[in-house]
């Protein structure tokens, strides 16, 4: 029984849509949809480093990397936008951030 | 032959149940302790796909760095989370029906793929075999030569990350007195000293 790049690929599509249906699921909690992102952007990184290793190439490491760079600093800014966003307003609720009547 | 299958079985199982329970889990805290597990079974899962460098990254900066930080926010921020968690049973329908579609759609690419007779001869960058060059050696003789660029754009990124995050989350409380350099900088005599002619006899 070996572990081929399908099996590979179907953890990442069973983590990507955890991640979707988590944001579904929790519309009310910010901080859960953030961890949800979260999960898609792994879904993503494992597809990535398997086909890398399974293709033999080094690139997809490399695009590993950077969309691990790219997933800290959407976490690091997101968190911050929810900090002073509590600070104003008192509360987190989704339902509450229509400043912009969006 | 048996053991990386079990350890991938066991690694991959670990991670999907602990994403369920990052998006089931009643009190945000366990959420992302459960989500800190699941990085942490994905690093393992890198450690089976021979990228060691990727899964120390990701145990040391992500599960280091972010998932703390997640930690700190979720703690720091005095909601009531039962209020947020209203409207899960009326939203569990479509997105189980979603999410469902989602899996069915992505299954159907998995079966009816494969890979191309010519991928191998366009590789980029062929992985050097273990024996010779271990998986940081090999990244960083890519990274610093050939995607020096993106790296440079990896640290831009970040440096955007850390100003803006600094510049959204600083606060001047007012009574409290701070350092104005322009204003110390700017003193001059005439301003700072007032030189008052005292006559004998007579007080101020």
């Amino acid at each position: 029984m070996t572990i081929g790049l399908g099996h590979y690929l179907t953890v990442a599509a069973i983590l990507f849509t955890i991640g979707i249906f988590g944001i579904f699921l929790n519309r009310k909690n910010v901080i859960i949809i953030l961890m949800s992102i979260e999960l898609i952007l792994l879904a993503v990184n494992v597809n990535l480093v398997a086909f890398s290793a399974f293709l033999g190439d080094l690139v997809g490491q490399i695009y590993a990397l950077l969309v691990l760079t790219v997933a800290a600093a959407e976490a690091a800014i997101g968190l911050a936008i929810l900090v002073a966003y509590y600070r104003n307003r008192g509360s987190i609720a989704v339902e509450d951030i229509n400043l912009m009547k969006g | 032959m048996i053991f990386p299958a079990l350890f991938f079985y066991l690694f991959a199982g670990v991670c999907i149940a602990a994403a369920v329970m990052v998006i089931a889990a009643r009190n945000p805290v366990h959420s992302v302790l459960f989500l800190i597990l699941a990085f942490v079974n994905a690093a393992a899962l890198f450690v089976l796909l021979g990228a060691e460098f990727l899964a120390m990254i990701l145990i040391i900066v992500y599960v280091g760095a972010v998932l703390v930080l997640f930690l700190f926010v979720v703690m720091m921020l005095d909601v009531d989370f039962a209020e947020l968690r209203q409207g899960f049973i009326q939203y569990l329908p479509i997105g189980a029906f979603l999410g469902v579609i989602l899996l069915i759609e992505l299954v159907l690419v998995l079966v009816s793929w494969t890979i191309g007779p010519d991928v191998q001869r366009t590789i980029a960058t062929p992985i050097p075999p273990i024996a010779s060059m271990v998986n940081a050696e090999a990244l960083g003789q890519v990274l610093y030569t050939r995607y020096v660029y993106f790296f440079q754009a990896a640290g831009v990124v970040l440096l955007v990350a850390m100003i803006g995050a600094i510049v959204l989350t600083l606060r001047h409380k007012p009574h409290v007195k701070r350092q104005n350099i322009a204003e110390q900088v700017a003193r001059t005599k005439a301003t700072a000293i007032d030189i008052v002619k005292v006559r004998p006899g007579q007080g101020l």
